[in-house]
C-alpha cells in the first residue's frame, strides 16, 4: 500500500492542479492577512471559505483522479498486489496531497505573519485539522461514487450534486424543517441533523473552539448547551472521524467486489 | 497449470461466459480465438482476478483464485489497450512496476530489441500507439514468470517488432513457460500457437491443435477452418 501511495502522491505532486490549489491558498492567506491585519479575524474568514471550498475541491478532484487513473488501476490490478492496498493507496494519495496543499498554502503566510507568537495558534491548527478532515471525507465520498458509477458524466454530476446538497441544500432543508416544526422541541433533532452533515459539524466544531457565541447560531447553541464546550468538541471530533472511516470502508468493500 | 470449471459471468443482462470448462497444461502456447464480444478478454481477466466470476472455479498453479493475489507473482499480463499514467516517463514506469512486484527483472535487452532507448526519458502521454504497445511488451516480458497472458499482443506493431515478438514468445516456450494469448491475426496464430481454443457466445466450441482443426473441418486454410467451426456444431 505504501508503494502505491508513494507513486500516487508522486504523480499528483507533479500535476499542475496541485500547484494551482496550493498557490490559491497561499494567495488567499496573504490577502486575508493583508486586508484584515488581524490573525483571529482572518481565521474566522478562512473558516467560511474552507468549509465550502475544501469539500468542493475534494469531491471534484477525487472523482476526476479516480476516472483518469483507470488505466493505472488496471495495470496495478494485474500485479501481485491486494485490491484493498491499491484503492487505499490511491485514496490516501489524493486526500493526502490535497491536505498538503491546504496546510502548506495557508500555513506559510500565517507563520510568516507571526502565528507562532500569537494566541490563535490553536484555533488556526484546528482549522487546518478540520480542512484536512474535510479533504479526506469528501475524497472518500467521491471515490464511493466513482467506484459504483462507471459513466464518467453521471459520476461527475452526482458528485457535484453531493457537494451542493451538503454545502447548501442541506442547510436550507434543515432551516425549513425547523420553521415547519417550530411548535415541537427540536434540540435533539437539530443535534442529530448537524451530526449527519460533515460541513455543519465542522462549522460548529470550530465555532465551539473559538467560543464566539454570536456566530454559533441555533444548532451551535443547542450543541453547546447539550454537551458543554469540551464534551461537545470531543463528540464532534469522533463523529467527524466516523465520517472518514465509514465512506472509506464502503469504498474498499465495493472495490473488492467490482469487475475491471 | 490453469483449470477452469463451469465458469459463468454476466454483465447486467449480457451473459458473456456460459459454463466454460477448460484446462491449460504447463508449457506450450495456447491461442484463444473467437469473434468480437465472444468473451476472450473476460476469460483472460477472470484468470487474472480482475473480473469476478458469478459461478464456477478457476485454479492457477493449485490456488483457487477469487480474492487471492499472491498467485499473480507467477504470471505476467499484457493488457489489450496499452494505456499508462501519462505523467510518468517510460523509465519511471518500468522501475515502478519492478518496485511494485519486488522481483528480479531483465528489461535492458527488451528495450534494446524494441529500440526504445530514445524513448526512455519521454512521458508516456507523448508516445504513439505502437510505441506504447512496445513498452507494454517490455513490461510483460521483463519478469521471469512461468505463466504469460497476452491480450492481443500484435496490435499496432510494425513488422520488425512483430518478428521480435514471435521470437520472444518462442524462447519463452522453450524455457518451459505457458503462454496464453488472444489474437485476431490468423497468420500469427498459425505460426506460433500449439493449440487453439475457440470461444463463441461464451462457450468453448473447439480445443485442439491446428492440424486437428483443419482435419475436422476439411478446410486447408486456417482462416476458413475457423470460419467453418462457427457455423457447425461443437467439437470439444
Amino acid at each position: 500500500m505504501y508503494k502505491i501511495l508513494k507513486y500516487c502522491f508522486y504523480d499528483l505532486i507533479r500535476s499542475r492542479w496541485s500547484y494551482v490549489y496550493f498557490l490559491f491558498y497561499l494567495l488567499l492567506g496573504f490577502m486575508l492577512l493583508f486586508l484584515n491585519n488581524d490573525l483571529s479575524k482572518a481565521v474566522i474568514t478562512l473558516l467560511n471559505i474552507i468549509i465550502v471550498l475544501v469539500p468542493l475541491i475534494g469531491t471534484i478532484f477525487g472523482i476526476m483522479y479516480f476516472y483518469n487513473s483507470k488505466e493505472f488501476t488496471e495495470l496495478l490490478l494485474a500485479q501481485p498486489i491486494r485490491r484493498r492496498s491499491i484503492f487505499l493507496g490511491l485514496y490516501l494519495g489524493v486526500a493526502g496531497s490535497l491536505s498538503v496543499s491546504l496546510v502548506l498554502g495557508l500555513g506559510i503566510p500565517f507563520v510568516l505573519y507571526g502565528l507562532m507568537k500569537s494566541g490563535v495558534i490553536w484555533d488556526f491548527g484546528l482549522l487546518l485539522l478540520i480542512g484536512t478532515a474535510l479533504s479526506f471525507i469528501f475524497t472518500a465520498l467521491s471515490f464511493n461514487i466513482a467506484v459504483t458509477q462507471d459513466n464518467k458524466i453521471k459520476g461527475f454530476g452526482y458528485s457535484v450534486l453531493l457537494w451542493l446538497f451538503m454545502a447548501v441544500i442541506y442547510d436550507g432543508l434543515f432551516l425549513l424543517s425547523l420553521i415547519f416544526f417550530e411548535e415541537y422541541p427540536l434540540d435533539r433533532y437539530s443535534l442529530g441533523a448537524t451530526l449527519l452533515n460533515p460541513i455543519d459539524l465542522s462549522r460548529i466544531l470550530i465555532l465551539l473552539k473559538l467560543d464566539i457565541a454570536a456566530l454559533l447560531g441555533y444548532t451551535g447553541a443547542v450543541f453547546k448547551g447539550f454537551f458543554g464546550t469540551n464534551a461537545g468538541f470531543l463528540i464532534a471530533m469522533a463523529v467527524l472521524s466516523l465520517w472518514v472511516v465509514l465512506p472509506t470502508g464502503r469504498m474498499i468493500f465495493k472495490a473488492e467486489r467490482k469487475d475491471f | 497449470m490453469i483449470k477452469i470449471e463451469n465458469l459463468h459471468k454476466k454483465f447486467g443482462k449480457n451473459k458473456v461466459l456460459e459454463g466454460v470448462d477448460i484446462h491449460f497444461d504447463r508449457g506450450g502456447i495456447y491461442a484463444i480465438l473467437g469473434p468480437n464480444g465472444s468473451g476472450k478478454t473476460t476469460l483472460i481477466k477472470s484468470i487474472l482476478g480482475m473480473v469476478l466470476p458469478d459461478k464456477g472455479s478457476i485454479t492457477v498453479n493449485g490456488t483457487t483464485i477469487p480474492r487471492q493475489w499472491t498467485y499473480r507473482q507467477q504470471l505476467s499480463y499484457l493488457p489489450q489497450i496499452a494505456n499508462f499514467p501519462g505523467n510518468l516517463r517510460v523509465s519511471e514506469l518500468i522501475s515502478m512496476i519492478k518496485d511494485l512486484r519486488g522481483q528480479e527483472a531483465n528489461e535492458s535487452h527488451l528495450v534494446q530489441l524494441f529500440e526504445l532507448e530514445k524513448y526512455l526519458d519521454k512521458r508516456l502521454s507523448t508516445l504513439s500507439g505502437g510505441t506504447k504497445q512496445k513498452v507494454n511488451l517490455v513490461l510483460a516480458f521483463m519478469f521471469d514468470s512461468p505463466l504469460l497472458i497476452l491480450d492481443e499482443p500484435t496490435s499496432g506493431l510494425d513488422p520488425s517488432s512483430l518478428i521480435s515478438l514471435k521470437r520472444i514468445i518462442r524462447t519463452e516456450k522453450e524455457m518451459g513457460k505457458t503462454v496464453l494469448l488472444s489474437s485476431h491475426i490468423m497468420h500469427f496464430v498459425e505460426e506460433i500457437a500449439d493449440e487453439i481454443v475457440y470461444l463463441l457466445e461464451g462457450k468453448i466450441y473447439f480445443k485442439g491443435s491446428l492440424d486437428a482443426l483443419k482435419e475436422l473441418t476439411g478446410e486447408g486454410n486456417v482462416e476458413h477452418a475457423i470460419a467453418a467451426i462457427a457455423t457447425t456444431q461443437t467439437y470439444v
